[in-house]
């Protein structure tokens, strides 16, 4: 299974103004790896599904704030 | 004066179960537009469409018409264009 | 035609008056890869695509303007019991002092909407990459948003609307892969 969230490492200098974020994610959601959907993939229940903003649990890429993992997720 | 028009605790049950079963009808839509073959979809389809609409005859007895221009029956007076909408509850 | 339907698509809940996350609600109510900006596209582009994806371009376009209607009841519900003085804090002095308290079509900086962001090639190919891209556009917009937001609940819709963008991605993907098949060939899973 893929995974959803990537990092890259930007080059800092040592002249740069604000404390370097050493690592700087990226998203890289399900519909990237899924290729055309498969049919019969398994489902949410409906009170779920609109929960989860999806049918099915395939397709639920979530998103948590990277700079504050804390923070209940969206 | 502002006029105190509270709805019961039950039409944001009752509207979460519509809301719920009317998503699967969007998401169903829209895959069978690109699957127009998966048969299994379509059955699912067709009967959640039943449900929707057995749901929503329901809520509609209870807390007044949901659509427009005929599409769900009024009593009287007029109810359709009575608040509160749905940005306001 | 279109039916008004008096519900929202997903239900929305703020938990406090909050005219600042308002104003970044607004970039995607009149912003360019807002949920106006999707619902004109698409529904403009279904004219001149292949029969094959004429109805997907149709509902997504249709279920846009759900989107927007619940953008348009957040900014409602962050604004509504603001006062000037709140609102003039919030960065929302001008918005105010020209449009008060009612929604205006512009984006997180205040600048009008334009149908110029929206293009329409005619082109089946460049038309359905452009609809993937607007959707990871409006996907990010959503993340930047949770990432300011500080509102639990409001955060809870804004993850159901950036799940929207990641399911109308994969069916637009799903557009391209129908309309460049072989003619005449079945799809086979």
């Amino acid at each position: 299974m893929p995974t959803y969230r990537k990092w890259y490492y930007p080059y800092s200098s040592p002249f740069d103004p604000c404390p370097p974020l050493t690592r700087v994610p990226y998203e890289t959601p399900v519909q990237l790896y899924l290729g055309f959907q498969p049919p019969g993939m398994k489902q949410f229940s409906p009170l779920q599904a609109l929960s989860h903003g999806t049918l099915w649990p395939g397709l639920y890429t979530p998103y948590t704030d990277p700079y504050n993992p804390k923070k209940k997720e969206a | 004066m502002a006029k105190e028009n509270k709805l019961p605790e039950s039409y944001y049950t009752d509207l979460q179960a519509l809301q719920a079963v009317d998503f699967t009808l969007v998401e169903l839509t829209l895959y069978l537009d690109t699957h127009p073959d998966d048969l299994e979809a379509l059955k699912q389809f067709n009967s959640a469409a039943k449900k929707s609409a057995e749901l929503r005859a329901a809520f509609e007895a209870r807390y007044g018409p949901l659509r427009e221009f005929g599409h769900s029956y009024s009593s009287y007076p007029w109810q359709w264009s009575k608040a509160p909408w749905p940005w306001q509850v | 035609m279109w039916y008004y339907e008096k519900k929202l698509q997903y239900p929305v809940r703020v938990s406090a008056c909050n005219p600042r996350i308002a104003k970044y609600l607004m970039e995607q109510y009149g912003g360019a890869d807002g949920e106006l900006a999707a619902a004109l596209r698409y529904l403009n582009q279904r004219y001149t695509i292949p029969d094959r994806v004429m109805g997907l371009l149709n509902d997504i376009g249709t279920e846009e303007f759900a989107h927007l209607e619940m953008i348009a009841t957040m900014v409602y519900k962050l604004t509504k019991d603001a006062t000037p003085d709140q609102l003039k804090e919030a960065g929302l002095g001008p918005h105010y002092v020209n449009h008060g308290k009612s929604l205006y079509f512009e984006n997180a900086a205040g600048e009008s909407f334009t149908v110029a962001h929206i293009q329409s090639k005619g082109d089946p190919i460049a038309d359905l990459y452009e609809d993937i891209a607007a959707e990871e556009k409006a996907r990010s917009t959503y993340q930047w948003i949770i990432n300011v937001s500080d509102d639990p609940m409001l955060n809870d819709a804004l993850g159901f609307l950036r799940e929207r963008e990641v399911v109308h991605s994969q069916r637009f993907r799903e557009a391209v892969d129908l309309i460049k098949e072989e003619q005449g060939k079945k799809k086979v899973f």
